[in-house]
């Protein structure tokens, strides 16, 4: 009985195993069905009819098995098992051409041949388990690989959403932290706003404490300076004129000092009435109501009106008017005469400032005052208008820009101005129109107030 | 005529007498002083005064010149006399109030007698 069958059989098994019927594009199945069909076939037919002719076949089918097995590439798998038959093929081939061509010979030295095809069939026992080993260790070997390959795809997996989730994390972050420095930004701000208000708003009640403290002496002071000249006069036109002529020409002389001296004290008491007066006014409480108007033209009135004010005392000035003024203003409720006063005010100051610096200055100095208007934004994203006044005039040094607003601060000459319009201005902006205030200025060179009401 | 002048200030009383010197001396008018409203009323109530006018001030300690207004205002059977009240620069408030009380007149402080002695001429020729 011949092995090669058997052989056949192991061979198309271990092939059928290992092909993948997806790469090659044939039924390795079907082939291999067949194949194992054929062997048994061969095998039966070698044991039924120990023929040396249908040996001869057999191995003839193995040997062209064996032959494909080395040269088509997708079964390169089996070259392995093929490789471990190929002694004993070799030397049963060998034992059989020997017998056919010298039976004698073969005869003689059977037992030589018989240990060779042991000695093959050995081999390919000792081989096929060596490559199982290798194959096993091989086979673990690439499932450790394939399983460090899926372990580092995880990782790698795992390593770009992190890395994204990173990037996201990194990008909030980053938000917030623009979003908190807008905030403290907004913080500061209202900080500020709020400490100067406070502190506007407590010199504004003492203002108004002290006013009413002071109007009552003042009064006294006025009235009894007044009485006095009175009672003067009437001494002169009556007792008077009952004196020797020598005392009464001294008298008369003391009573015209005397009466000096009252009309000073009645006109720097009358001085103080009037900044009594402004304190007062500072502090009052408007009695008109806020309501809808035309900004524009109130601008436009109170401009006129402080330029006009300004040419009917000093003739010879003159001063170029610039308006720029939002033809759809947003509508906000002001109360007008309170919000006339502070335009009034800031135009005065720009006329006087740009009058003080063409004294100044002379020449070709061309004076300007400019106001305009326009929609805005509130902080709170509130719509808004905005009033601005500027001037070319002598602007507000460094050093005072955060005086202006303070009660009795002024840089007129005595007499001339009070220090109470900015500071008053400031309350009714701030207080009664929930709005802001602020300068911008350069020394010499301009001024601009710059009002913010937002719709309420 | 016989004018009540009521304030807690001291010194209006030298004033009067001073501005109105000739009138006093005249005869064509008397002052009489309360320093509170307490005092007015009481100088009121006594019966023998011929008061036409009172001059009150507002704010005074203890009775208000607002409340001695709704006094004399509220007594009956004596003929009501004149009343005209003196108010702060910028007091609207108690003007209004005052108005609502049954004050005929107002002055505002500081006191303008030149003004006062035109409402006396005109409450003497038409009054």
């Amino acid at each position: 009985m011949l092995l090669e069958p058997l052989f056949g059989l192991f061979l198309i098994n271990f092939l059928s195993k290992r092909i993948d019927a997806q790469k090659v594009g044939y039924d390795v199945y079907r082939y291999a069905v067949a194949g194992r069909y054929i062997a048994v076939g061969l095998l039966a037919l070698d044991v039924v009819t120990d023929s040396f002719l249908v040996q001869s076949g057999i191995r003839l089918c193995i040997y062209t098995l064996m032959w494909l097995v080395y040269v088509r590439p997708e079964l390169r798998a089996g070259r392995g098992f093929m490789y471990s038959m190929l002694p004993y093929m070799a030397i049963s081939l060998v034992s059989d051409i020997v017998r056919l061509a010298n039976t004698g010979f073969y005869r003689a030295h059977d037992d030589i041949f018989e240990s060779a095809e042991l000695f093959g069939l050995l081999w390919f026992g000792a081989m096929w388990f060596v490559n199982r080993s290798q194959r096993r260790a091989l086979e673990k070997e690439r499932q450790k690989r394939e399983a460090e390959e899926a372990r580092s795809r995880v990782m790698a997996e795992m390593k770009v959403s992190l890395e994204a989730e990173v990037a996201q994390r990194t990008s909030e972050l980053l938000k917030q932290k623009e979003e908190l420095e807008t905030t403290l930004e907004e913080l500061r701000r209202t900080q500020d706003q709020l400490i100067q208000s406070e502190k506007m708003a407590s010199l504004g009640e003492l203002t108004a404490g002290i006013a009413h403290e002071i109007q009552n002496p003042l009064n006294f002071v006025n009235n009894f300076s007044e009485v006095s000249v009175e009672l003067l006069e009437e001494l002169k036109s009556g007792p008077f004129t009952e004196l020797p002529a020598n005392s009464r020409e001294e008298a008369e002389e003391i009573v015209a000092d005397l009466t000096q001296n009252l009309e000073k004290i009645s006109f720097h008491g009358k001085r103080a009435d009037g900044i009594v007066k402004s304190m007062l006014q500072h502090s009052r409480t408007s009695a008109g109501s806020k309501e809808v108007i035309d900004i524009n033209a109130l601008t436009d009135e109170y401009l006129r009106l402080s330029y006009h004010g300004l040419r009917a005392k000093d003739k010879g000035f003159n001063a170029s008017m610039e308006t720029d003024l939002e033809v759809d203003l947003h509508p906000v409720s002001v109360v007008a005469q309170d919000l006339g006063r502070v335009l009034l005010n800031l135009f005065n100051n720009a006329f006087y400032s740009v009058s003080e610096k063409k004294k100044a200055v002379g020449g070709d100095f061309q004076p300007v005052v400019r106001v305009s208007t326009r929609n805005t934004r509130w902080m709170d994203g509130r719509d808004a208008i905005e009033i601005t006044v500027h001037d070319n005039g002598m602007g507000i040094p460094k050093a005072i820009l955060d005086k202006i607003y303070q009660p009795f601060f002024t840089t007129k000459p005595t007499g001339q101005g009070t220090g109470l319009g900015l500071s008053m201005s400031y309350d009714i902006i701030h207080k009664m129109h929930g709005g802001e205030m602020h300068v911008e200025s350069e020394e010499g060179q301009y001024a601009t107030f710059i009002i913010t009401i937002p719709v309420s | 005529m016989r004018i009540l002048v009521v304030d807690d200030e001291e010194d209006i009383q030298p004033l009067f007498k001073q501005r109105f010197r000739r009138e006093i001396r005249s005869g064509e008018v008397t002052f009489d002083f309360a320093l509170l409203g307490e005092d007015a009323l009481r100088y009121l109530e006594s019966g023998d005064s011929r008061v036409v006018l009172i001059l009150s001030d507002i704010n005074m300690p203890g009775m208000s010149g607002l409340e001695l207004l709704q006094r004399i205002r509220g007594a009956h059977g004596t003929a009501p006399p004149f009343v005209m009240m003196i108010t702060a620069y910028d007091d609207e408030s108690s003007r209004a109030q005052s108005i609502s009380l049954g004050a005929d007149d107002f002055l505002t402080k500081p006191l303008d007698f030149n003004l006062l002695k035109q409402k006396l001429n005109n409450l003497e020729t038409h009054g």
